[in-house]
């Protein structure tokens, strides 16, 4: 049980092991190629909640328990509730911490914050910390939409570069083991991200703005942990979408390294691209930790995948920052995870 | 306004890697659409002011029951949820006729109604059609002035 410092970014584990993960989503994600990676869909955006946001509130507390019952343990178990989502004051996530009791480490970078919780609940558990540590985070379609943009039945046109903001909710239980066995799937690193603001400025262009995110974290982690991409089965960025996995590709060939079979991203394989309408794709907290908690973990343990790195991607705005002529600074956290043997 | 940040080479060199591959909007295809969205919708009203000089009503009598028939059209499909296909697929030809603006103004008021009568519906109605309705009075009070300095009232 320790933590090694790679750098001031980068840290490994010993021991971490993921206990068991959870995902609820809603049915537009409900009805793309994932959906049989998920542990439960809702049949509507709403499901009988009166309002968007306590509907966001009830999938995250969804996603938790079902987490938490897949794990064997109940709730006065969990020494420490981490996460966040993207609604003002993070409602979601601490209206679900009045329910259940526990000590809650709200985190906020908007869509990076699975990633950084997951990190930061392994950090500490390997540092002696909490034993058990429960890591979530969600999104809703409809709340995001009402906090960010228009009101829901506005008629507007979105540009092909907008990102669809999922509807979707995922949970971790990480714990120690001293005796990790064989088919564990084990945290071994994680990569902090730095804020980086190229300029971008325009919301609906999201992916524009975190990709020299995405790349800088990145190259960082491989640079600490003195690996090669193909390290990694496979890389999964958050929530770049089409736009952003072509720049990021770009990006790297620039600097003369072949990315193209490594990288994938979460809001990208969560939808029919072309048959569902979603623009650039998903995003959202709720996207990569569902994509992950579902689909990602699963072929890890399915033998599909040996070793994943998950990168988060969150852009740092607000509705008000914009507004004010201010470009958009973005974050991208990075987690290691693999499967032993 | 915010400090302009400066841009480094790089980053402008980023930029135009990004304008490159940012996939363009089809604005023909859209332009077509708009046309007859529009169109279809313009031809509506023109029906509905068909009907009421048909009972009688002057040309210039019947604009005014049209404007409140199409409104009320507007608000009837923006609460089936409807309207809002429309734009999606005919963009400013579903925007700019009145049943557009009928749109703007009761979307806000059913997405804010779980915030209340006051200070959700009362104070949202007007965060999209709110520019609309004050520089549309700002610049009917300077062509008003400017009409009464040239040709005085009347």
């Amino acid at each position: 049980m320790s933590v090694h410092r790679h750098s001031s970014s980068s840290y490994s584990f010993d021991n971490v092991i993921i206990q068991s993960q959870a995902a609820v989503v809603g049915p537009v994600e409900g009805d793309g190629p994932l959906a049989q990676y998920f542990d439960r869909i809702w049949p509507s955006e709403l499901n009988n909640h009166p309002s968007s946001e306590k509907a966001e509130l009830a999938l995250l507390i969804e996603a938790q328990n079902v987490a938490l019952t897949k794990a064997r343990i109940e709730w006065p178990n969990v020494d420490l509730v981490m996460g966040g989502d993207l609604l003002d004051q993070l409602i979601a996530t601490n209206f679900a911490a009045r329910e259940h009791e526990r000590p809650l480490a709200g985190l906020f970078s908007a869509c990076a914050v699975f990633a950084e919780s997951l990190g930061f609940g392994a950090m500490m558990i390997a540092g002696g910390g909490p034993k058990t540590v429960l890591a979530a985070a969600c999104s809703h379609h409809q709340s995001a939409e009402r906090q960010f943009r228009y009101p829901l039945e506005l008629g507007y046109q979105k540009a092909p570069t907008a990102a669809w903001t999922s509807t979707a909710a995922g949970a971790c239980v990480l714990a120690e083991d001293n005796s990790v066995k064989d088919g564990s799937l084990v945290i071994e690193a994680v990569t902090f991200g730095h804020v980086i603001d190229w300029g971008e400025k325009n919301p609906n262009d999201m992916a524009t703005a975190m990709t020299p995110a995405a790349f800088d974290t990145i190259k960082r982690h491989l640079r600490d942990m003195q690996r090669d991409i193909s390290y990694y089965d496979q890389v999964y960025t958050g929530d770049l979408g089409v736009m952003g996995i072509r720049l990021l590709d770009a990006m790297a060939r620039q600097e003369g390294l072949n990315w193209s079979r490594y990288i994938s991203d979460c809001g990208k394989s969560l939808y029919d691209i072309e048959r569902q309408d979603v623009h650039n794709g998903g995003s959202g907290p709720g996207c990569s930790a569902s994509v992950f908690s579902g689909f990602l973990c699963h072929q890890l343990q399915h033998r599909e995948f040996h070793r994943i790195l998950l990168v988060s991607t969150g852009a740092l705005f607000s509705p008000k920052s914009y507004l004010q002529g201010e470009s958009i600074p973005a974050i991208a956290h990075a987690v290691a995870v693999s499967r032993i043997n | 306004m915010a400090k302009v940040r400066k841009l480094s080479r790089e980053m402008k060199q980023y930029q135009n890697m990004a304008d490159q591959l940012r996939p363009g909007k089809p604005i023909v295809k859209n332009a077509v659409v708009a046309f007859f969205v529009g169109g279809t919708i313009c031809l509506a009203g023109q029906g509905v002011q068909w009907f009421f000089m048909q009972h009688g009503m002057t040309p210039k009598e019947a604009t005014s029951p049209t404007t409140v028939v199409m409104i009320g059209l507007g608000a009837l499909l923006t609460g089936l949820g409807w309207y809002d296909l429309v734009v999606k697929y005919g963009g400013m030809g579903g925007s700019l006729p009145i049943t557009g603006f009928s749109n703007a103004m009761v979307a806000p008021a059913m997405d804010a109604r779980t915030e209340g009568f006051v200070l959700g519906v009362g104070a949202k109605l007007f965060t999209v059609a709110g520019p609309v309705v004050a520089y549309g009075l700002a610049a009917a009070f300077v062509v008003g002035l400017i009409r009464y300095l040239f040709m005085g009232v009347g």
